[in-house]
């Protein structure tokens, strides 16, 4: 379209009629509230990621024996590790470590000595990591007090979740986009509705279909992206000053954005434009057919 | 221009007239006659295509209305000037905008000299930025008629385009009117007004067809 065709366009259609306005608005909540849900998509997979990867390549042996038994299994066990191919390092925890971590459920004053507690063997793992099942054979031919954790149990739940917790703000993400859609919609269906007498009358001076339908498409899908940029800016910076809460409220440890997945924000505006742009124009050729 | 076979129309209530066949030309003139309520303005809808015949064929401009997609039917428009008996116009623009409209709206140039020669012809030279509903009933079918012909038409369908106007004015109009037959526009007018058939056809060579009891028929000498 030419400039004087995109002037003329924009001035067919008057300016008055709220649902622009309506359009503006749900245009900014959308877009706020899908900052959000993308914000959760991307800690999620960040969270699933970090906790596959820091519990992936460590590993533990425990060691439940007689005191009697203990140093002897303990060498032995240490032995075995170290001539098993895919483990990098093997280390024994001393009872300090012990205490600290037992601390947290058993409590400060605890009489370690005095408690037949396992000793723990940290293991450090290569990337390929050691065959697991044949590991698991020899410990027990080797200390048969000795059983080893690679801590599968605990890392599934944890990426199942966030993996879960991924999925679900993708989804919001498809609810959020669907709403805007039928919202546009709507406010198109009004807005051409509303001024049925100046389509009436562009389609008796011989306009085409195309220019009629752009007028509307272009109004609503300028106030779609103004509204879309306003709420994406309000939520950005929202969360922008987030992190400053992670530090000291735990669950919001790791929730946000970081560096280049801040440009994803710039996606949702033109996002916005373009759902709109698409809604509208189809809103505008359904209602131009049942005029002559 | 426009051909009419057997045409019927029937907005619902029984049929408005039947059978109608016509043939009007490239360059001729023609008056629509008849007592209110005979269907003058909707044989007007049926040439310029706002309604669909519910019996016989249209053609305009060659093409089967009935066959012509909705890119075809505007293009078609482009060359056919309307003065509609209500005028319509778009409120929230002014008068000059309006007058324009057929030309910027279907992305062809406005030569701002036509423009302002145009309204100038018609008495709207200092009306040109009011908007449309400030303007009086005549004003209005002025304006209606600087519209219907900016784009130089080669059919003129004009309906009721003096009835709120005096003599003079409605002379004036009609000779402008004359002049775009002169140099080839076919024209078609529905009118009351038996003053103004007169002066036309002592002035051109004017048919005049009259529309009463169901029937179109062609009026005789009488006029
Ligand atoms: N959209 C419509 N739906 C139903 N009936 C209609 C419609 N338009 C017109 N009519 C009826 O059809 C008849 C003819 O209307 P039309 O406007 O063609 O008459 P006309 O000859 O132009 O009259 P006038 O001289 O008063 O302008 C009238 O009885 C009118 O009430
Ligand atoms: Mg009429």
């Amino acid at each position: 379209m030419s400039r004087d065709a995109r002037a003329i366009s924009d001035l067919v259609v008057p300016r008055s009629g709220q649902s622009v306005w309506l359009v503006t608005l749900s245009a900014a909540a959308m877009a706020f509230l899908a900052v959000f849900a993308l914000a959760l998509a991307v800690s999620a997979a960040q969270l699933a990621r970090g906790w596959s990867a820091q519990l992936a390549q460590t590993a533990t042996v425990r060691i439940s024996a007689p005191p009697d038994e203990m140093e002897r299994q303990t060498a032995l066990v240490l032995e075995v590790l170290r001539t098993t191919p895919g483990i990098a390092e093997a280390r024994v925890m001393d009872s300090a470590e012990q205490a600290a971590l037992l601390e947290a459920w058993l409590g400060p004053d605890l009489p370690l000595d005095a408690l037949p507690i396992p000793r723990l063997i940290e293991l450090l793992e290569t990337d390929a990591g050691p065959d697991r099942q044949g590991l698991r054979l020899r410990l027990s031919a080797e200390a048969p007090g000795a059983v080893y954790d690679d801590h599968t149990r605990w890392r599934r739940p944890l990426v199942q979740a966030a993996a879960r917790l991924q999925a679900l703000a993708i989804v919001a993400l498809g609810l959020i986009g669907v709403v805007m859609t039928v919202i546009i919609t709507l406010a198109a269906s009004a807005s051409l509705a509303s001024n049925g007498q100046v389509i009436a009358v562009l389609r008796l001076l011989g306009a085409r279909d195309r220019f009629i339908a752009r007028a509307f498409v272009r109004r609503i899908s300028r106030r779609a992206l103004l509204g879309s940029a306003l709420g994406t800016l309000v939520a950005g910076a929202l969360l922008w000053v987030l992190p400053d809460l992670g530090s000291t409220v735990q669950p919001l440890a790791g929730f946000g954005l970081q560096g280049p997945s801040w440009a994803l924000l710039l996606v949702i505006p033109p996002l916005t434009m373009a759902l709109a742009w698409t809604a509208s124009l189809a809103t505008a050729f359904h209602v131009l057919r049942g005029v002559t | 221009m426009i051909v009419f076979e057997d045409v019927s129309h029937d907005y619902g209530g029984g049929p408005l007239f039947r059978d109608v066949s016509i043939t009007l030309g490239a360059g001729s003139f023609h008056f629509l006659t008849g007592p209110s309520g005979a269907g003058k303005s909707t044989l007007l809808k049926l040439c310029y295509g706002e309604l669909i015949p519910s019996a016989g064929r249209v053609s305009v401009m060659g093409q089967d209305r009935r066959q012509m997609t909705r890119d075809e039917m505007a293009a078609t428009r482009q060359r056919i000037g309307i003065v509609h008996q209500d005028c319509r116009f778009l409120d929230h623009l002014s008068v000059a905008q309006n007058v324009g409209l057929p030309l910027t709206a279907t992305g062809r140039p406005l030569p701002q000299g036509d423009l302002t020669d145009l309204l100038g012809w018609v008495g709207l030279g200092d009306r040109a930025d009011a908007l449309p509903p400030t303007l009086s009933g005549g004003e209005r079918q002025r304006a209606a008629l600087a519209r219907a012909v900016i784009g130089a038409p080669t059919l003129l369908l004009a309906d009721e385009p003096t009835g709120n106007l005096d003599w003079d004015m409605s002379q004036r109009l009609l000779l402008l009117m004359m002049e775009l037959n002169r140099m080839g526009t076919a024209v078609l007018i529905a009118t009351h007004d038996m003053n103004l058939i007169r002066f036309a056809k002592s002035h051109v060579q004017a048919r005049v067809l009259r529309i009463s009891g169901r029937k179109l028929t062609a009026a005789g000498a009488e006029l």
